[in-house]
C-alpha cells in the first residue's frame, strides 16, 4: 500500500520537483501517493503545514526559519530535509528606471547597475516620492538577495528605498500602475511583466550571488519524524524529478505539465523560459540564455547546506533589526537536516557532500570537493561584491554587515 | 467592534456580511479591491480582520501588520493555541482572521463561529450552482444526442431516447456519458449539431 503524502505549494515555476515527481510516476515507483495542493498565499501554504492540511510545503526559505524562531508567531519548529533549487528570481524594474540604470540593457554587471540606483534612489528620495521596491514576502531569499545587493551598493534598504509586499499574481500590475519602480520575484512573473511591457528584467539573482538557496521542502519537525520513511522516498522521488526537469529533452513536455490549470495556470511557453534559463528580458527582445538562472540538480542542489540556513539567519538578524543571539542561531542551524538528504540517497550512487556546511562565496571557479563516494566539482558560488560567509563566525559576519 | 471583511469576491463577502449583522454593537466595512488594501485597511483601524485563504494579498496584509506603527494592530488568529479546535474549522472553511490582541476570546468565538458557518454556506451555494450547471448541460447533451438519431435513422423521439438509455445500461455508463459519445462522434463524422 502506497503512503499518502500531501504537498502545498505557490503555482511558481521552482514548484517542479513535488509536481514532476508526481506526473512521471517517480513517487509512485518510491511507494508513495502525492496529493499537490494549490494555495495563492505563503500565509496560507504554511497555514496548512501547522494545521495538518499539509505534511509538507513548497516554502520560502527564510519562512520556515522564521517560524522555527517564532518571527510574527507563535514558534512551531520546522525541519528542511531538501533543498528544492537555488536562484531563479530577477529583478524586473519600470522601463523607465531601467533605462537610467542600465542603459545598455542586457543584464549588466550587478556593480555597476547598483552604483547608477544609487544615483537614482538619492535623486528620488530627495524629492520626496523614494523608489519603491516590491518583494513577495518578508521572509523570502527574494527580499534577503535583493537587500544584500542595495546595502553592497551603498543604498540603505528602508532608509533610501522602500521595501513592500506584493503578491506574486499582481507584480505585472503593480508595475504598470507604478504602486512599485521595481520588484524582485520569480518566473513565470518576471516573464509575465516583460511580455506585458510594464517591466524590464534589468539582473538575475544568480548574478548577486551564483549559488543562493531559494524555495525548501519544509516539514513540521515533527512529521518528519514520524513520516522519515515517506519523506526519504519523496527525497528519492525527487532527486529523479530533478534530472528529468534538467534534460533539454524534456523541457517542452514539462513546461507543458507546469502550465496546467491544476499547478501554475500559465502559459506554457512563458514556463519554458524558465525552464530553459532562456529569458526575455524587455519586450520585444531577443532572448537571451543565463546559465543556471534556475538551478535544480547538478552539484548536489537539493543538499541542504547548514551554513545556508545560517546565512539567512544572519540576514533575518540583520534586516529585522534583532540582536544576534547564538541559541537563536543553533536553532536556525537545526532547521535545515542534512542527515535526512544523506540518509535518503545512501547508496544511490547520487552525489553525497562529506560536509554538511561550507564557505558560501568562497569558490571563485570549479572546485573538487570531497563526497561518501569520491569527488564531485563545485562551480563558482560567489556573492558579486566577492563577500565570503564563513558559518564558523556569523558574529564577525554580522559585524561586517550591519 | 470594528469588523473588516476582505474578499476579492464581492458576492461573498455579501454573504458574510449578512451573517455579522446580527451580532451587537458591530460595525462592518467590506474590502473588495486589492488596490490600496492597505491604506484602506488603514483608515477601517479595524479590531477584527477576516479573509478568504484563497486571497493572494494575506502576505502583503500580514507585513503591514508586521511593520504597522499602529497601537492596536491585528495578529494572525493562530496565537491562542488553546483553540486549536477553532482555528482548524476556519482553515476547513476557507477564513482566516485576525484580531486585535486584548480582545476578549468570548467575543471572538462566536465571531469566528459564524463566520465559518457563512463561509461554509457560500461554498455549497457555490457547488450547488456548479452541479446545477452540470445538470444543465448533460440535459443539453442529451437533447442533440437524441436529434441525431431522429435525423440519421429517421426515429420518433422516444425511441431515440429508448436507444440511448438501452446503450446505457448495457455499457453500464450514464445516459448523459452515451450522449455525449454521440455527439463527439457526429461531429468527429463531420455531422452538425
Amino acid at each position: 500500500m502506497s503512503t499518502e503524502l500531501a504537498i502545498g505549494f505557490l503555482p511558481l515555476v521552482d514548484a517542479c520537483l513535488p509536481i514532476l515527481a508526481l506526473e512521471h510516476g517517480f513517487a509512485e515507483e518510491e511507494g508513495l501517493s502525492l496529493r499537490l495542493v494549490r494555495d495563492m498565499s505563503w500565509a496560507t501554504v504554511l497555514d496548512r503545514l501547522l494545521y495538518g492540511h499539509s505534511d509538507a510545503a513548497h516554502l520560502v526559505a527564510p519562512l520556515a526559519i522564521a517560524t522555527t524562531l517564532g518571527r510574527g508567531r507563535p514558534a512551531q519548529p520546522l525541519s528542511v530535509p531538501f533543498v528544492l533549487g537555488l536562484n531563479g528570481n530577477a529583478v524586473t524594474m519600470r522601463p523607465e528606471l531601467a533605462r537610467a540604470v542600465s542603459p545598455g540593457g542586457g543584464l549588466g554587471d550587478p556593480r555597476v547597475i547598483g552604483a547608477a540606483l544609487a544615483i537614482e534612489a538619492k535623486r528620488r528620495s530627495d524629492a520626496g516620492q523614494p523608489l519603491r521596491f516590491g518583494v513577495v514576502h518578508r521572509y523570502s531569499s527574494h527580499n534577503y538577495m535583493l537587500r544584500y545587493w542595495l546595502a553592497a551598493c551603498g543604498i540603505r534598504p528602508d532608509r533610501d528605498v522602500e521595501i513592500t509586499t506584493v503578491a506574486p499574481p499582481y507584480c505585472a500590475d503593480a508595475l504598470e500602475s507604478g504602486e512599485v519602480d521595481a520588484m524582485c520575484v520569480g518566473e513565470p512573473w518576471n516573464s509575465v511583466a516583460v511580455d506585458r511591457g510594464v517591466g524590464q528584467i534589468v539582473l538575475m539573482t544568480a548574478q548577486i550571488w551564483r549559488r543562493g538557496v531559494e524555495k525548501v521542502l519544509t516539514l513540521r519537525e515533527q512529521v518528519l519524524e514520524e513520516k522519515r520513511g515517506a519523506v526519504e522516498a519523496l527525497i528519492r522521488a525527487m532527486r529523479k524529478a530533478g534530472e528529468h526537469f534538467v534534460d533539454p529533452e524534456n523541457w517542452q513536455a514539462n513546461a507543458a505539465i507546469l502550465a496546467r490549470s491544476e499547478y501554475l495556470d500559465g502559459d506554457p511557453a512563458l514556463i519554458q523560459r524558465a525552464v530553459s534559463d532562456r529569458l526575455r528580458l524587455v519586450q520585444g527582445g531577443a532572448v537571451i540564455h543565463y546559465p543556471d538562472f534556475m538551478f535544480q540538480h547538478r552539484e548536489a542542489a537539493n543538499f541542504p547546506w547548514v551554513s545556508q540556513a545560517e546565512w539567512l539567519y544572519t540576514q533575518m538578524v540583520r534586516w529585522d533589526g534583532m540582536q544576534f543571539d547564538p541559541a537563536d542561531a543553533a536553532k536556525a542551524a537545526r532547521v535545515f537536516r542534512p542527515d535526512i538528504y544523506r540518509s535518503a540517497l545512501i547508496g544511490t550512487g547520487d552525489d553525497l557532500p562529506g560536509a554538511s556546511s561550507k564557505v558560501e562565496g568562497s569558490l571563485g571557479q570549479a572546485t573538487s570537493v570531497t563526497t561518501q563516494q569520491g569527488n564531485m566539482t563545485l562551480e563558482s558560488n560567489r556573492f558579486f561584491d566577492d563577500g565570503v560567509f564563513d558559518p564558523s563566525d556569523l558574529a564577525g559576519y554580522l559585524a561586517k554587515h550591519p | 467592534m470594528r469588523i473588516a471583511i476582505i474578499d476579492e469576491s464581492a458576492s461573498r463577502a455579501a454573504v458574510i456580511q449578512e451573517g455579522l449583522v446580527a451580532i451587537d454593537d458591530c460595525e462592518i466595512f467590506v474590502v473588495t479591491d486589492r488596490r490600496g488594501l492597505v491604506a484602506r485597511i488603514g483608515e477601517i483601524a479595524p479590531d477584527i480582520v477576516l479573509m478568504d485563504l484563497g486571497n493572494p494579498s494575506r502576505d502583503v496584509l500580514e507585513e503591514y501588520f508586521a511593520v504597522s506603527r499602529a497601537l492596536a494592530r491585528p495578529i494572525a488568529m493562530f496565537v491562542d493555541e488553546s483553540d486549536d479546535e477553532s482555528i482548524a474549522a476556519s482553515i476547513d472553511a476557507g477564513v482566516s482572521a485576525y484580531v486585535v490582541d486584548g480582545l476578549s476570546a468570548h467575543r471572538i468565538r462566536p465571531l469566528l463561529d459564524l463566520a465559518v458557518r457563512r463561509f461554509n454556506a457560500f461554498a455549497r451555494l457555490q457547488s450547488d450552482l456548479a452541479e446545477a450547471k452540470g445538470k444543465l448541460a448533460e440535459r443539453d447533451a442529451i437533447d442533440q444526442a437524441k436529434r441525431i438519431l431522429m435525423d440519421s435513422r429517421g426515429m420518433p423521439e422516444p425511441a431515440a431516447y429508448a436507444e440511448l438509455r438501452k446503450a446505457a445500461m448495457n455499457q453500464g455508463r450514464r445516459i448523459a456519458e452515451i450522449a455525449e459519445a454521440v455527439v463527439t462522434a457526429h461531429q468527429l463524422l463531420g455531422g452538425k449539431v
